[in-house]
């Protein structure tokens, strides 16, 4: 058992991270806010770095790496703050054609989710909806949108006009059900990243702004609300790349409970340390220019997404319901 | 990354199974929770079978007489004979995990033979000499005084949260030996013999009702210079050699017991009846117990990703604060939550009618010392936000 990174895997993470400081710098990120949160040029040059493709094969123009894989790459599209439906057109790789290759952004929703919000609804172009029958797929030409103000400026939303269609259905109900376990683990790398970046915008932060005659960081109030994001990050962690493994290799545990564990302890890790990197800031930290709230809004944004954390609390308590 | 165990550990996971279920129902009765002469007895007899069984010191280097077993069989030894119910490491902590370790760092070749072996066998029992009531979080400042005198040291002054005084042979002392220099550069450590005269133990009544943890008030009790481990006024940084032992196995039983409890807990809940459902019916304490759940399953790989940087990196890193302030409050959460399910029955300490509730309600008063002992959850942060997050000193 060696629970570290592999060399590979490293790699891997440094490639992924350098294609984001070069393509999606923090500038870039917010310019994107005023152009609907995805530009096609930039989806595509992701697309060609393998960000969707990453698990196909390598006849399907896949680089054949596993979940471990995808959720490190994810958790880094998390830490850049990268915008747009990485998760689901990520799942939709090799189902719906094109995703794979960065032609056809797919945004996803629950056909009973009473808000009836889609996501990138000015981008998208298949929308996939999901009930307990499996998944079905739909033209986003086919939908009218009341495009509302959102929450997170770059997650923009638009409510479905109407009743859903049917759509075509593109996954049976036991495929539906492994892919929800797959989106949630994807999103839970993404609210990783969103946790670690959030600690070393705080960390930075305090250990520059000076009051009272020295760094706000040196008061133990302050520190110990970062020692306590890095605590919470840490705790996430470890259950996200375990969700990766498992899903990779199902023999070493439950996907069902290492993805319950992984989404709701990232998901805390996102939402809690999104606010407290905003508290550390002080006045500074509600202000539109500073960063920080640009990742509190994208935590909020994630959490509902394949389970919100009390679903998969529940799901955890009916687990033990079986064991015990 | 990979969580699957070789077959290598597997064959050390069975043959550990196999002798703790030839060996476990031999054990005689536990003794009672105040009969300190018992509680040695039996925690030295289990030492001893651990010894012959080869298993002593399991993560002592067998250059010691200890098992050197890798880190992921150091696992899975807590693993298997937590969850197989075998004696704590009891009144053997001090000698195995602290004393022991730093005796075999920076003591010289005639005091390691003297005492590794006694402590493998069982035949040795330590405690620490560390703390003062002047002293906790604080430890640097201590001020038990070790005056020089030709050969020997005389030592006055007080210590407290010895644990097992009552017991032990031998203590793991700071003194301080000089007054004058800067407070970390004037102590000394040393090994001394709990029948010299000159001492007297005071039990602590804790909050639990226990009394594993005494005062020793030390008034001109002499100890030769000989049994001073390291230099004289280097005793600080002799005694912090311990805690870079630590791998990240330090909370894999309490992590078993926990996962133990959390079944215990949904057990009980499913007992506990009012206004015609059960308190697992309750969705709320139904969803609280699947959250710490995830949380601990969550601190599990936490320990499997810290044991492979360990043991890539040969260093621990401040990893082991973020163990033990996260634990600590989470066990305490789970206590809480036992403490919920049960209303009026958490009044008594004993099991109340048909439900077995007693242990949950002992556990809720004892688990507050988890965030308190062994570095307070407050020192814990300042590590964090300091040595792990580059934050500046006070």
């Amino acid at each position: 058992m060696d629970f570290d990174l592999s060399t590979e895997q490293v790699a891997l993470v440094d490639g992924v991270q350098s294609f984001i400081e070069g393509r999606f710098p923090m500038a870039t990120v917010r310019d994107l806010a005023d152009e609907g949160g995805v530009r096609r040029d930039l989806w595509r040059q992701m697309a060609d770095m393998g960000v969707f493709s990453l698990r196909l094969s390598e006849a399907d123009g896949g680089a054949e790496l596993g979940w471990a894989d995808a959720v490190l790459a994810f958790e880094q599209l998390g830490r850049g703050l990268v915008p747009g439906p990485l998760v689901w057109t990520h799942l939709m790789a090799g189902i719906v054609d094109g995703a794979a290759g960065g032609d056809i952004i797919v945004s996803g929703i629950d056909r009973d989710d009473p808000s009836a919000l889609v996501e990138f609804p000015g981008v998208v172009d298949v929308v996939v909806i999901a009930d307990d029958r499996g998944l079905w797929s739909t033209d986003a030409s086919k939908l009218e949108f009341a495009v509302l103000d959102p929450l997170d400026p770059l997650t923009p939303v638009g409510r479905v006009r109407g009743e859903l269609p049917e759509g075509t259905q593109i996954a049976d109900a036991d495929q539906a059900k492994k892919l929800r376990l797959q989106g949630a683990a994807l999103t839970s790398g993404l609210l990783l990243g969103i946790s670690t970046a959030s600690t070393e915008l705080a960390v930075a932060y305090a250990k520059d702004r000076q009051q009272f005659g020295r760094p706000i960081g040196s008061f133990q109030s302050l520190k110990h609300l970062m020692a306590d994001m890095f605590a919470r990050g840490e705790v996430a962690r470890g259950a996200v790349y375990a969700a990766g493994v498992t899903l990779d290799d199902p023999e070493v545990g439950s996907i069902e409970r290492a993805v319950a564990s992984a989404k709701l302890t990232s998901a805390e890790a996102a939402l809690t340390n999104g606010k407290t990197c905003i508290q550390v800031h002080g006045g500074m930290g509600y202000t539109w220019e500073v960063d920080a709230h640009l990742y509190l809004k994208r935590a909020y944004a994630l959490e509902p997404a394949f389970g919100t954390r009390d679903d998969w609390a529940d799901a955890m308590a009916g687990i033990l319901d079986t064991l015990v | 990354m990979d969580l699957r165990y070789s077959e290598s550990d597997e064959t050390f996971r069975a043959a550990l199974r196999q002798w703790l279920a030839e060996e476990l129902p031999t054990l005689s009765a536990k003794p009672s929770a105040h009969d300190w002469a018992g509680r040695r007895s039996y925690d030295t007899d289990w030492q001893r079978r651990l010894f012959e069984a080869g298993y002593a010191g399991i993560s002592w280097p067998t250059e010691y007489g200890g098992r050197g077993a890798t880190l992921v069989e150091q696992l899975i030894y807590l693993e298997e004979t937590t969850r197989a119910g075998a004696p704590y490491v009891g009144v053997n902590f001090v000698g195995t995990l602290h004393a022991g370790p730093t005796i075999m760092t920076e003591a010289t070749a005639e005091q390691k033979a003297e005492h590794l072996p006694r402590i493998l066998r069982g035949d040795e029992v330590w405690c620490q000499g560390f703390s003062e009531p002047n002293a906790g979080s604080d430890m640097g400042s201590l001020s038990c005084r070790g005056v020089r005198d030709g050969d020997e040291y005389v030592i006055s002054g007080q210590k407290t949260w010895t644990s097992h005084a009552q017991v032990a042979d031998w203590c793991e002392l700071l003194i301080r030996t000089d007054t004058d220099a800067p407070k970390h550069k004037g102590i000394t450590w040393i090994m001394f013999p709990m029948d010299t005269p000159g001492i007297e133990i005071r039990e602590i009544n804790t909050i639990a009702g226990t009394s594993e943890f005494s005062e020793v008030f030390f008034d001109e009790a002499r100890v030769p210079v000989a049994h001073r481990v390291g230099l004289e006024n280097d005793g600080w940084r002799v005694a912090m050699v311990t805690f870079g032992f630590e791998r990240g196995t330090g909370f894999v039983s309490d992590l078993v017991e926990t996962d133990r409890m959390i079944s215990d807990l949904v057990r009980l809940a499913r007992l506990v009846t009012r206004r015609s459902a059960t308190a697992w019916e309750d969705v709320a304490l139904r969803r609280e117990i699947g959250h710490i759940q995830a949380e601990m399953d969550a601190l599990w790989a936490m320990t499997k990703r810290n044991l492979a940087q360990a043991a890539r990196n040969g260093v621990p890193g401040p990893a082991g604060s973020v163990m033990k302030v996260v634990y600590s409050e989470l066990y305490q959460r789970v206590t809480d939550v036992a403490m919920k399910v049960l209303e009026r029955g958490g009044l008594a300490l004993e099991n109340v009618g048909e439900w077995p509730s007693g242990s949950f309600v002992a556990e809720r008063v004892r688990s507050t010392s988890f965030s308190i002992a062994a570095g307070t959850s407050q020192i814990q942060r300042n590590i964090i936000a300091e040595r792990i997050l580059g934050l500046p000193r006070e």
